[in-house]
């Protein structure tokens, strides 16, 4: 079975048993799932979900393999350990999917998402809002007299303080694109 | 020889080089070039149901009895929504199917056209996979792909979705062995570390048990054997799932009948009590554990399965062992043996001196009756009268199906179809008929309640039209036998909408579908009438008129323990709780 990435002796098949088992605390684990780009495949992933009633905090798609037609799933969802590891184990027998990582456990990784904040206001709130991107490294993409775009990349927390952050200076409206993230190393 | 030809035909041609030689179906707009194609050739016989849904079971009968996968075509929409219940089915007892559905033509899908359905949308959960071949060029890969997938792994229902003009339209043929079906591979051989560390539990276990289940008759006669010589060399007692049922013969001397809700009082104290349980191919399902927290809290739990995601579902293990029944089995024999064939003596001799005295309790004693037909009663006649014949059984859903369980003794897998998981109402007599196509020279019996059996009766016809002899034994209590039972134990014995009025005659039935009806009401005229109908060369519809409040027991309440068992009437006072009675 080489869809979920079982070790050789499947007794000790993830950090699984590092943890406590029994545990009833919500943990939040990052998965990359690898898959055939063929239509439906996404609804198989959604729908596994929604069918067995495990939660999506976030999920980012597309195709990263043009040749080979491969799609690289990131979800980010959160249960108990238990049910993190059905969750792995259910997805890896869709029959399109070709690999499952848990980037939560399986070592360090990096986790970034794209967002864009509109951000409207005059006087001092503006100048302020200028100076807090700037500390975030927040990019400004569209300008008018009275409002900013503000592009920013980072951990899913950052984006969340910047939010925060602008919400008293005039926060309009936030797109985001769901986490996209890479294992660490080689 | 070119290997161009129409869709249409590329269908045929693929069916044929799969070995496929029985397709069941029903056409439709959607599938008449398929339908033109399989009247132009003799090779694969195609039997015509009365219902898509009996298409299914039937298929599920034949892949049941053979181990070959069940090929099923239906037509667009409702044809293929028809189905979805006997793929559902197939789903959840793990049988696998390739349906085939024809679908509107590629440039009229998503315009609500005439007979269209979203087919892999809406069978997308209860397939294990699906496709909608859009090119013609791509259609027979994608068949072999399917029957790949179906029969690969944990086996499965699987659907084809084919326009028309695919049909129609000329690509060229890929025969099985240039059709890509490598990259679905689960792994069948078990890690060999984790089967020495169940080993070494085995050398040391002083109450074991072997708990069986669907996976070891999908792993193929083979594992059977396996099974068998595991626990005819170790002396463990071995007790089943529903759906595992024959893969030990009920006449071993380890055999302690079928466990779970409805199970043998000895079966489950094994369970509850054992300090090794040895879980293989089986699922954990909520029909065996009864309340989770109380379930077999002593002991020690290996898990064999082909499918990682039910391994720790519902019960954590100590030793998951992912592969196949037989694989596993195999291995885990040849280890046993190279390190001495070491087994607990004093410890298992104790242990069956206990069981012992649990199957003292002769849990499923019943109170008999001298003029009226128990149903347990009907089913021993059976059993006895039917010895020793060539013998398979299907059975509808509920309180016979759970009597047919337990009296009818299976002692060769592949003999016992019946809808487990789902709990198909009206699943029987078309997996009969399907079981009797694959077998024609066998005796094929479906041990059904009425309710059930009017759920599918049309399909009569297609046993009638066929020549199929299949033997409708029919346990007509007139009543919803097993809601009933729980409106006892559970609503005050409010008995809400769970008896037929105005059931039809069943032997006019069957004389006009143009079959044999027999009729009993009496015990001593049971045998007899068995006889007659065992005896008769064609169809026949058995009215076997029971006793109409007989409840099933052994039975464990819902949000129970396997030690909480009911015996009988005696036991049913208040026996449900406020927290059982959420539960199914």
């Amino acid at each position: 079975m080489s869809a979920l990435n079982i070790q050789q002796g499947s007794s000790k098949h993830s950090a699984y048993d590092l943890r406590d088992p029994y545990s009833e605390v919500l943990e939040t684990h990052t998965l990359a799932v690898i898959v055939d780009n063929e239509p439906g495949v996404l609804a198989r992933v959604i729908g596994l979900f929604s069918g067995r009633g495990y939660n999506i905090d976030s999920l980012t798609v597309a195709e990263t393999d043009h040749k080979g037609h491969r799609s690289r799933i990131t979800v980010v969802t959160t249960g108990t350990p238990q049910v993190i590891e059905q969750i792995k184990a259910q997805l890896g027998r869709i029959v399109p999917v070709h690999s499952v990582n848990d980037l939560t456990v399986e070592g360090p990784s990096v986790q970034r998402e794209l967002a864009l904040l509109k951000v409207s206001g005059k006087g001092d709130a503006r100048i302020e809002a200028l100076r807090l991107a700037e500390i975030f490294r927040a990019n400004v993409v569209d300008s008018t007299l009275e409002s900013f775009v503000f592009e920013m990349t980072g951990a899913p927390e950052k984006i969340d303080a910047f939010a925060e952050l602008m919400r008293p200076l005039g926060l309009l409206e936030i797109a985001r694109t769901g986490v996209a993230a890479l294992a660490r190393g080689v | 020889m070119s290997q161009q030809m129409t869709g249409a035909k590329m269908v045929v041609q693929a069916l044929k080089e799969q070995g496929v030689e029985v397709v069941f179906g029903y056409p439709g707009g959607a599938v008449l070039p398929i339908y033109d194609e399989i009247f132009q050739q003799n090779e694969i016989r195609h039997i015509l149901v009365r219902h898509e849904q009996g298409a299914t079971h039937m298929a599920e009968g034949y892949a049941r009895a053979t181990g070959k996968p069940g090929v099923v075509l239906v037509t667009s929409g409702p044809g293929a929504t028809n189905a979805v219940t006997g793929i559902t089915d197939a789903l959840m007892d793990s049988i696998p199917l390739v349906v085939l559905s024809g679908q509107v033509p590629t440039f009229m899908i998503g315009n609500d056209a005439f007979q269209e359905a979203d087919t892999v949308g809406i069978t997308r959960p209860c397939t294990k996979h699906n496709w909608l071949v859009k090119e013609t060029d791509k259609l027979a890969e994608t068949i072999h792909q399917a029957f790949h997938v179906a029969m690969t792994g944990r086996p499965g229902p699987v659907l084809v979705d084919i326009p028309k003009d695919v049909q129609f339209a000329t690509g060229t043929y890929v025969p099985p062995q240039k059709a890509r079906t490598d990259h679905y591979a689960p792994r069948v051989k078990g890690d060999l570390a984790a089967i020495t560390a169940l080993v070494e539990m085995i050398e040391s276990a002083e109450r074991p048990v072997l708990y069986t289940g669907g996976g070891v008759i999908n792993s193929g006669p083979g594992a059977s054997q396996l099974l068998i010589e595991l626990a005819e060399a170790t002396g463990f007692p071995v007790t089943s799932t529903l759906m595992g049922l024959g893969a030990y013969p009920a006449s071993g001397k380890s055999w302690l009948g079928m466990l779970g809700m409805h199970g043998t009082y000895e079966a489950n104290m094994v369970m509850h009590d054992c300090d090794l349980m040895i879980n293989i191919g089986a699922r954990f399902d909520d029909r065996i554990t009864g309340r989770l927290n109380a379930f077999s809290p002593g002991s020690r739990k290996a898990h064999i399965d082909i499918d990682p995601s039910s391994v720790n579902k519902v019960i954590r293990v100590d030793v998951p062992i992912i592969g196949d029944v037989g694989h596993v089995l195999e291995d885990l024999l040849k280890i046993w043996k190279s390190r001495g064939r070491k087994t607990h003596r004093e410890g298992l001799a104790a242990w069956w001196q206990q069981i012992e005295e649990w199957k003292a309790v002769n849990c499923l004693s019943y109170t008999p009756s001298k003029d009226t037909i128990k149903p347990q009663y009907a089913l021993q006649r059976l059993e006895e009268l039917t010895r020793g014949k060539d013998r398979y059984v299907t059975t509808e859903v509920g309180q016979h199906q759970m009597w047919a369980a337990q009296f009818l003794g299976f002692d060769a897998p592949n003999r016992w179809m019946t809808s487990g998981g789902l709990g198909t109402m009206g699943y029987g007599l078309p997996a009969s008929i399907g079981v009797q196509i694959a077998h024609p020279e066998a005796l094929v019996i479906n041990v059904a309640g009425e309710a059930s059996w009017l759920m599918n009766m049309q399909e009569m016809g297609t046993a009638v039209q066929y020549r199929a002899p299949v033997k409708q034994f029919i346990l007509n209590n007139e009543r919803l036998g097993m809601v009933r039972q729980w409106q006892e134990l559970l609503h005050g014995e409010r008995y809400s909408h769970s008896w037929s009025e105005s059931l039809p005659d069943f032997v006019k039935l069957a004389e006009a579908f143009g079959c044999k009806g027999i009729r009993c009401d009496h015990p001593d005229e049971l045998d007899a009438a068995i006889t007659e109908m065992l005896e008769y060369d064609g169809p026949v519809i058995f009215d076997c008129r029971v006793e109409k409040h007989e409840n099933c027991f052994p039975m464990i309440p819902s949000g129970n323990a396997h030690n909480q068992m009911l015996l009988g009437e005696a036991d049913t006072q208040g026996v449900i709780g406020a927290s059982g009675a959420v539960l199914v």
